[in-house]
């Protein structure tokens, strides 16, 4: 953490799967570097912040002053909600001036992911691209949303530059965003402070577990490829015992193994240590004990308190088996399992797979998880089961071809050119992951099929996409495919589709999880049940530390239980959980 | 001469937003195309991206106000309302500003646009 904050640069990113602690490690540093007499500030791009939480301050969409911290301001940038600023400074001057059906139908093409990217990424850029936004700050530290999210994020810069360098055609789907070329400069700068290893450091966060690590490894390739050199690795939560207990043991094995087999793209990287903690780091005073890597050792009266306490925790809790048997009743249809990322979506929705096969159902496990893991995790071959991949790379590939190929014979060279300029454009990826989608779920009719979504911001993005494209199709009179036009429906129908929020018994992930059920819930989506998983609590451990950390997990056991799910499983940590446990050799 | 487009919003006027393309519109892109490298002062507004377009002018506001949207595009040649509610072909327009449309392809495919000294 020191050398960490000794040489930090002027903008820091930290980047990582949710669930990883990139959100405590981000304000530690932030204290840390405005407790050395720095003046910060700390910007979330993530649309399910929880900075004000940590931070214990009621924040905004402008830098507001931390309380007890001097020298540190923080702000939440929510992309979904500038984009609706942008779309009422771009409607409202012609309201009544205008036709109320050209303006319903300008406000719709306003309401697309697209806008809801650029506009997060245009109101951070401001503070790096302009110096004057941000003259008074020594440090901008920007704790951003999940990998994927961040990847499209920091991806943009390239993209919108080469894409607006190279059209020329003035024909192009850049639509919503007129004013992005007024933005040119703005941008290309904050392209090149991104890429200024002087000005800006990449930190990667990670767990010490081998797929957090993996995942640390791509993100620092593919930002590398961007320019982003400047790289550090944090690795957080390494625990080590000299306790007997198995579970402890297992756990520190876990760690320690990651810590040995670093993948070579990032093991050349400095490394920032942080040892295990019992629990969360809420508070300005955590995140000082955090910094100094302070941890209080546990109570041996925690394993009794933590024996007595389980079994009324759990009464409102079913068995894995029981969720099985109610998942599995209607025969056929759609399961999908949603949460953060690095909640484990992909390894429960590999686990209901299995089930689902070795309970002689047919079944199709379809990821969209850009990472795409998946093939690594089930390595065995299981009757009635098959896998696939929604990438969305290859599938916008694959649309991009197909149009092409669709139009090469009918169109003239000339015309054929203009069609390649506009499938370059940044909203056709949406398109083609909406199709994929659509196509997998139309094979719910006679077979179950699980879908692992990615990380929220993308799964809302994705459904929200489904939804206006859904209003489209009533209007338009496009023959568009049966697939496209039944999938809202389709996921809406408790009956074909069941969705499953995965959650871990911690406090960031249990209100992140709980922050998108509201948002399934106003989309007329009400989840199937929640899967708490990789407790300790019920792991059977009777190490101090392990049973510290189960009892503090009660509390969102409660919580999730009682408050939040109709249906609630509780899965213990596991030894292996990636590989073992998923193809069933418990 | 100049022609000038009025588009309903429109996310993008070759039509790909949408789950299948409208061959009509790239088609109708690619002749302007043709009609700028020929002379032709091509100006085209999408009312998504350039609504101040709409209001700016008078006639289009007017146009605009009687017929209602489902009237768009409104189409001009030389400051006159050529074309309403459709796209035309183009055939149709090639033949508006007397272009021969075999020529076209020809002329272009040529290294370096126009009488083939290369």
């Amino acid at each position: 953490m020191k050398t960490l904050m000794e040489e930090a640069t002027r903008f820091l990113f930290f980047t990582g799967k949710g669930g990883v602690g990139k959100t405590s490690v981000s304000c530690a540093v932030a204290v840390g570097l405005a407790d050395s007499g720095k003046k910060v500030l700390l910007i979330s791009t993530d649309p399910a912040s929880n900075l004000d939480e940590v931070l214990e301050t009621k924040l905004s969409s402008t830098p507001t002053a931390v309380a007890n911290v001097a020298n540190l301001h923080a702000m939440n940038i929510n992309p979904v909600k500038a984009a609706e600023e942008y779309r009422r400074r771009m409607i409202d001057p012609y309201k009544g001036v205008l036709p109320d059906e050209s303006i319903k139908q300008m406000e719709e093409q306003l309401s697309g992911a697209c806008t809801v990217e650029i506009a997060g990424f245009n109101e951070f850029s401001k503070f790096i691209g302009l110096k004057e936004a941000s003259i008074e700050y020594d440090h901008l530290i920007l704790d951003t949303a999940p990998t994927g999210h961040t990847l499209r994020l920091l991806n943009l810069p390239s993209a919108w530059s080469d894409f607006i360098a190279s059209n020329k055609a003035s024909s192009s789907c850049l639509g919503p965003l007129s004013g992005l070329k007024e933005q040119q400069h703005l941008y290309q700068a904050v392209v090149d402070e991104l890429k200024n290893p002087k000005q800006t450091t990449l930190v990667l966060v990670s767990r010490p577990e081998k797929m957090s690590l993996d995942e640390a490894a791509r993100a620092s390739g593919e930002l590398g490829l961007l320019g982003l050199n400047n790289q550090r690795l944090v690795i957080n939560g390494v625990f080590k015992t000299s306790s007997e207990d198995e579970i402890a043991k297992a756990f520190a094995l876990t760690s320690a193994l990651a810590m040995q087999n670093v993948p070579d793209e990032i093991k050349h990287l400095d490394k920032t240590i942080i040892n295990f903690r019992s629990q969360g780091v809420v508070g300005i005073e955590a995140l000082r004990n955090m910094l100094d890597d302070k941890t209080h050792a546990p109570e041996l009266k925690v394993i009794a308190k933590l024996k007595e306490e389980l079994s009324e925790a759990l009464k409102n809790t079913c068995k894995w088996s029981e969720f099985m048997s109610s998942l599995e009743n209607d025969g056929s249809g759609v399961i999908m399992t949603m949460g953060k990322g690095g909640v484990g979506k992909t390894t429960v929705a590999a686990m209901i797979t299995v089930e689902l096969a070795s309970r002689g159902h047919k079944v199709l496990l379809s990821t969209t998880d850009p990472a795409a893991h998946i093939a690594k995790v089930i390595k065995t071959e299981i009757a009635n089961l098959s896998i696939d991949k929604i990438d969305p790379k290859i599938e916008t590939r694959k649309y991009v071809e197909s149009v092409l190929k669709e139009n090469r014979e009918k169109l003239s060279r000339e015309d054929m050119e203009l069609l390649e300029e506009e499938m370059r454009s940044p909203c056709i990826e949406e398109i083609a992951v909406f199709k994929a989608f659509a196509q997998t779920v139309a094979k719910g009719e006679n077979q179950f099929i699980v879908l692992d979504t990615a990380p929220t911001g993308h799964t809302l993005l994705l459904l929200d996409a489904t939804e206006s494209y859904h209003r489209q199709v009533a209007k338009s009179t496009d023959n568009m495919s049966d697939d496209v036009k039944e999938l809202l429906p389709r996921i809406r129908d408790p009956k074909f589709t069941k969705l499953v929020i995965i959650s871990l018994a911690e406090a960031t992930p249990t209100h992140e999880a709980e922050a998108l059920q509201v948002d399934l819930q106003r989309a007329g989506i009400n989840p199937f049940g929640w899967v708490i998983n990789r407790n300790f609590a019920v792991s059977g451990s009777k190490d101090p530390l392990i049973c510290a950390k189960g009892f503090h997990e009660l509390t969102f056991i409660n919580e999730t239980a009682n408050k939040l799910s109709k249906r609630t499983v509780v899965l213990p940590w596991m030894v292996n959980i990636s590989e073992d446990s998923i193809n069933g050799r418990k | 001469m100049k022609i000038e487009i009025y588009d309903p919003p429109m996310c993008c006027s070759s039509g790909v937003c949408g789950t299948t393309v409208d061959k009509k519109l790239v088609e109708f892109a690619s002749v302007l195309k043709t009609l700028s490298s020929s002379g032709v002062v091509v100006r085209r507004f999408n009312m998504s991206q350039e609504p101040q377009a709409f209001v700016a002018n008078p006639n289009v506001k007017k146009l605009l106000a009687e017929k209602g949207q489902s009237a768009l595009p409104f189409i001009f040649v030389d400051d006159e309302l050529k074309w309403s509610g459709e796209i035309p072909s183009a055939a149709e327009i090639l033949k508006t500003f007397k272009l021969d449309q075999k020529a076209q392809p020809n002329k272009k495919s040529s290294c370096c646009g126009g009488d083939g000294c290369c």
